[in-house]
């Protein structure tokens, strides 16, 4: 089917001939719909059949929507996430006096907020920070589910769980940030609050009252393994794209009759760097920086405030920091100055 | 790329650079750390410049004959001054504070020493107020000092005032939409999402908690400053109002990558230190306690507060008010008693 489409656009494009064009075509070729590998049945749900095309989805990638499966985890995580986006979403409409011009136009300003630090990690009244906690606790039910179901979903397909893993990272950090920090600080007000603008200052101010996040070694490990994700990403994504041309992307295909096509993209990496991923281990380091940068950001969040409480000088006393000669000597702290 | 997507990927760069807040470049950059450590003042020469100097001083009166508290009723301060000088200090003032309202602005014209207009008895604490703060406060506005022009800049209420938001800032507190005092574009601070009203926390009163939010060692210590990240986000919000009102950078005072650090700050952070204990000083025995006086159209929206003063009232977005001018000189019966 995949011989077909290609030969169709070229012959489209007439003696241009310019290039294989593996995702923009215009010659859609559609058969039965896919449903999937047969499998024993695993639960209450049924397995869905419903499909449909959507030739929008088809411009980007695979054209047919479906099956869909929701299941019991699935249902109860929607279920629970709508409880929570609806109380976010409320108390951001009641904090501009149910005005709904101001809520679409103060949405990115708008939140809801954690506890004050006066209640440390005690229940709150709802409208002082008791909505934050109960929007909370139905975002993480939600997401807990929602991890479950991937986890769950892999399995009855007979597929490694690696997705689940890479998302429970992700739900790592998000715990560190609103549970498990501020259960170690003592205090809810130490959590991020819903809101778009809000949480990026909230992350300033959170990084100015622990003296720099800069300076805090896991934040660094984050950000190497999040810049690397995405370079790595390019490089694989570009390989992959820049092989194309042979065939490289068909990965069914290529199981059984490799051909030239990634071969010469590995090559073109030894050639260039001297050394090349293999096409099972560039998906291995991409997996890897992308699961180590949740799991580095969120050992470094917590390590602030409970074991370190300024990162600037503690880059100072483990020699991160050069001491820079003070342009202004006689300059001291007027509220302690004779 | 064909002409069409060319176009296109033109007009959305245009399109983003439209969008930003951005200033175009060349900036003008006066270095005010040690090298490498980017400290530096910014300025936009395109930017309209700030209002600079004051309007010329009259000539000098002679400072012989009858004193005014001698001749006149009721003159309850500069009464040691001549008839003549006392007269040019009114007429000075008469400029820079009501130059088209004139005397009866404060004066009842049939008897110029009735306190029946509040403006009057208001005026006489404010010149009580300005002998304070070029006397008291050198330490912030060294030897130039201020007068009224300083603030008034001939208007009878100074452009920048503020009042205390009191519980309006914490939004809608029935049931649910709590805003904690924060989460609106606010104008005071620079419409981040910041706490809207960090003067009334930390401007109206000598007793009035510290700023300061950095610990000062790199473990956690017992004496962490209290309120953790909750409170870094009010003295980010005042801090980002005292950029705002001398429109200039954070690192016109601090290094930002240690702000706390008073030896790499420059010394305008001293001067700044002073000038939060001036505005706090003026704010409770000046300002506020002069609330019983005012009509009602004078006081604030929420609280009836009195009208109050921030780093704006006279900076007015100069890092020196009116280019640093010299205010006293001229006028030394405005300097208090030291």
């Amino acid at each position: 089917m995949v011989e077909l489409v290609a030969v169709a656009a070229d012959l489209e494009l007439g003696d241009v001939m310019a290039a294989y064009q593996n995702i923009f075509n215009r010659v859609r070729v559609h058969g039965e719909p896919d449903l999937g590998v047969p499998l024993p049945r695993g639960g209450y749900w049924k397995r869905g059949n419903k499909t449909f095309i959507q030739r929008l989805f088809g411009i980007f990638g695979e054209a047919q929507v479906g099956p869909g499966y929701l299941g019991t985890t699935g249902f109860l995580s929607l279920v629970f996430g709508f409880a929570a986006i609806e109380i976010i979403g409320l108390n951001m409409w009641a904090s501009v006096g149910w005005d709904p011009v101001q809520f679409v136009r103060m949405l990115p300003w708008l939140a809801l907020e954690p506890p004050g630090p006066e209640w440390g990690l005690r229940i709150p009244p709802l409208n002082e920070g008791g909505w934050w906690l109960l929007a909370g606790f139905f975002l993480t039910l939600s997401i807990l589910l929602w991890w479950y179901r991937m986890y769950r979903r892999a399995v009855q397909l007979g597929m490694g769980t690696h997705v689940a893993w890479a998302f429970a990272a992700a739900i790592w950090l998000y715990l560190v940030l609103g549970f498990i920090r501020p259960v170690m600080m003592g205090s809810w007000s130490e959590a991020v609050p819903f809101g778009i603008f809000p949480h990026l200052d909230w992350t300033t101010a959170f990084s100015l009252r622990y003296g720099n996040l800069f300076y805090n070694p896991f934040h660094m490990l984050s950000i190497t393994f999040l810049y690397g994700s995405t370079l790595l990403f390019a490089m694989h994504g570009a390989s992959i794209l820049a092989t194309g041309r042979y065939g490289s992307h068909r990965e069914i295909e290529q199981i059984v009759d490799r051909g030239t096509g990634a071969e010469r993209g590995a090559l073109f990496w030894r050639w260039t760097m001297g050394f090349n991923a293999t096409f099972e281990s560039i998906h291995r380091w991409a997996w890897w920086f992308a699961v180590l940068t949740p799991l580095t950001g969120g050992i470094g969040i917590l390590l602030t405030g409970t074991v370190v409480d300024n990162w600037y000088l503690w880059g100072m006393e483990h020699g991160l920091v050069p001491p820079y000669p003070e342009v202004y000597p006689d300059l001291t702290d007027p509220a302690v100055a004779p | 790329m064909s002409s069409a997507n060319r176009t296109i990927s033109c007009l959305f760069a245009l399109t983003l650079l439209t969008v930003s807040a951005c200033e175009r470049p060349p900036v003008e950059s006066t270095q005010l750390g040690y090298r490498g450590m980017n400290m530096a003042e910014i300025d936009n020469p395109r930017a309209p410049a700030p209002e600079t100097g004051y309007p010329p001083a009259l000539p000098p009166a002679p400072a012989v004959g009858p004193t005014a508290g001698e001749v006149y009723r009721n003159v309850q301060v500069l009464g040691d001054l001549s008839v003549a000088e006392f007269t040019r200090l009114m007429t000075a003032m008469t400029a820079w504070v009501s130059p088209e309202e004139g005397c009866n602005y404060c004066h009842v014209p049939t008897d110029l020493a009735s306190d029946d207009v509040y403006t009057k008895v208001v005026s006489r604490r404010m010149i009580e107020m300005t002998q304070h703060i070029n006397s008291e406060w050198r330490s912030h506005v060294g030897d130039n000092g201020v007068n009224c022009y300083s603030c008034h800049r001939g208007d009878t209420v100074p452009e920048y005032i503020w009042y205390s938001e009191g519980d309006s800032q914490y939004g809608n507190r029935n049931f649910a939409g709590w805003r904690d005092g924060q989460n609106l574009p606010a104008e005071r601070v620079g419409l981040t999402t910041l706490p809207s009203d960090p003067f009334t926390r930390y401007l109206t009163s000598p007793d009035n908690e510290s700023v300061r939010i950095t610990p000062l060692q790199a473990g956690v210590a017992p004496d962490m400053p209290p309120g953790g990240i909750k409170t870094a986000e009010w003295t980010h919000a005042l801090m980002m109002n005292w950029s705002q009102s001398l429109g200039v950078n954070c690192t016109y005072c601090h290094y930002t990558a240690d702000f706390q650090d008073w030896n790499l700050s420059t010394p305008m952070r001293v001067t700044a230190h002073h000038g939060l204990n001036m505005v706090r000083s003026i704010n409770a025995e000046y300002l506020e306690p002069l609330r019983g006086e005012y009509p009602p159209e004078r006081l604030g929206p929420v609280l009836g507060d009195a009208p109050k003063a921030d780093c704006a009232t006279c900076h007015q977005g100069d890092e020196k008010p009116l280019g640093g001018a010299d205010a006293v000189s001229a006028y030394p019966s405005l300097v208090g008693d030291e």
